[in-house]
């Protein structure tokens, strides 16, 4: 082990850091944002009165969670252009970059997986809950926001977060992009000067660092905001 | 006020309510008794549009409830309705729950609907309460909380389903006290309860319902003195035996 050079970490933490887990970060938190307000509409779809409405959210889910999220980053990334040129009509693919793409896939494809997490929170309260709000006269979108969606969140809170920790864990996965998060940039460092143990050690404790502590936060915060039952 | 005539229900081929008329006049206080099963609490519940049914009309104000082009929120807003399992919001303080539709329906500002609230829970009894959670407060409280919430939309009517059912027995005297106090005062209600003693002290109606149907509605008085059918003498017999 006196041959390890743990300098290169020093050397490099800057750009993996800021530049890798920086990137790691804004992908994390752009999906889950994104991906809780669209699956929570989608959620919502999937208890329309509307057949067609129920229909294509459900179609939206089963889809997305068949399909492995490496597939999905792919495909949207080379079919999308040519998507867009079928929309805009242009002349050839409108090129979308990387980055643009792994954001929209990323989110696209969590909401499927938060859309499960909130309907089961949603099926979570119960009817006398709905009633109750109807019967003061309140309306559809004002029971949803103040009565089911605050309980049925502070639920979930557990599911949520854990989604969230797989999903920051899987960013890594933009590297078929070719696009640097923290592990991406760590494994460039780690090639360029044949430091791979130093490397791949260090962004193991960043990763669990980041996990574990995550996780620990929102066991804590589960336990202050929980529904008193 | 109230005007149920001839409502049909089915859950698929479940039949729960046949044919039932009832109505309810400015200042009654009617109460719905009957076995369980019997199908009051969907009556009940009909009222204020928590459930469809299938055939009949029912009126509340002049607007009738089953016709799509009647909007129920609108509806719903003069009508109070107190649950069995009282349904506060479990994730707000007493007060909150108070202002809550209040604000958002009504669109009332929030000092006066804070001083609405704090008023209401001083007529049950509940003041010293106002910042705590649902869970905090024993059932009789929550129910207590729950008729104040019902009355801050200032209804013209209450609906009660089984407001003491899920109470332990030293509560119901607390919960009763506050809806005799408001019979007093006017308030048009119909009940759906087991409490006799209620229904001999405040009510001027009893419904007797019995496998869907309405069996009689009488005059208090003549119920308990001679029930006109078997079933609801025999009804008003295990009733007082319990």
């Amino acid at each position: 082990m006196s041959d390890l050079d743990w300098d290169v970490i020093t050397r490099s933490l800057a750009y993996v850091l800021a530049d890798g887990l920086g990137f790691t970060m804004k992908l994390t938190v752009t999906a889950t944002l994104g991906g809780i307000v669209l699956g929570t509409f989608l959620a919502l779809m999937r208890q329309s009165r509307l057949a067609i409405i129920r229909k294509f959210a459900e179609i939206y889910v089963d889809t997305a969670r068949s399909l492995p999220l490496i597939l999905v980053i792919f495909w949207i990334y080379f079919l999308l252009p040519y998507f867009a040129q079928w929309v805009t009509s242009a002349p050839r693919p409108v090129s979308i970059d990387a980055y643009t793409s792994a954001f929209v896939t990323f989110t696209l494809f969590e909401a499927a997986y938060f859309a499960e997490i909130v309907r089961s929170g949603l099926r979570g309260i119960k009817r006398g809950q709905i009633d109750a709000g109807y019967s003061l006269g309140m309306r559809y979108p004002q029971v949803m926001t103040s009565i089911v969606i605050p309980q049925a969140f502070r639920n979930m809170l557990p599911v949520l977060a854990t989604q969230t920790i797989v999903l920051f864990q899987d960013s890594s996965l933009v590297y078929v992009l070719s696009l640097t998060d923290m592990l991406g940039a760590a494994t460039k460092v780690a090639q360029r000067d044949g430091r791979l143990v130093e490397m791949y050690l260090f962004v193991t404790v960043v990763y669990f660092a980041i996990s574990f502590t995550a996780s620990q936060l929102v066991q804590r915060l589960q336990s202050r905001v929980a529904s008193p039952r | 006020m109230i005007s149920i005539k001839s409502i049909s229900k089915s859950y698929g081929a479940v039949r729960v309510l046949t044919d039932c008329s009832v109505s309810v006049s400015k200042g009654d206080v009617m109460v719905v008794c009957g076995p369980s099963g019997s199908g009051k609490s969907t009556l009940i519940k009909c009222v204020n549009g928590l459930e469809p049914f299938d055939k009949g009309t029912i009126e509340v104000n002049g607007a009738s409830v089953g016709d799509p082009k009647t909007d129920l929120p609108t509806l719903r807003r003069s009508v109070g309705m107190v649950f069995q399992s009282f349904e506060l919001f479990p994730h707000m303080t007493v007060t909150e729950n108070l202002c809550l539709a209040q604000r958002k329906v009504l669109k009332r500002p929030i000092e006066q609907s804070r001083k609405r609230a704090l008023e209401l829970l001083q007529r049950v009894a509940m003041q010293g309460h106002a910042d705590k959670y649902p869970s905090q407060l024993s059932g009789g409280q929550q129910q207590r909380v729950a008729i104040a919430r019902a009355l801050a939309m200032d209804p013209t009517v209450m609906l009660f389903d089984e407001p003491t059912s899920a109470l332990d027995p030293e509560m119901v005297g607390e919960v009763l006290d506050v809806m005799v106090s408001l019979a007093k005062d006017g308030m048009t209600m119909m009940v759906v309860t087991h409490e006799m003693g209620f229904a001999k002290q405040v009510a001027n109606w009893v419904v007797f319902m019995d496998a869907g149907r309405v069996i009689e509605k009488t005059p208090t008085d003549e119920f308990f003195r001679q029930p006109s059918s078997e079933r609801a003498k025999d009804f008003v017999c295990s009733i007082a035996r319990s």
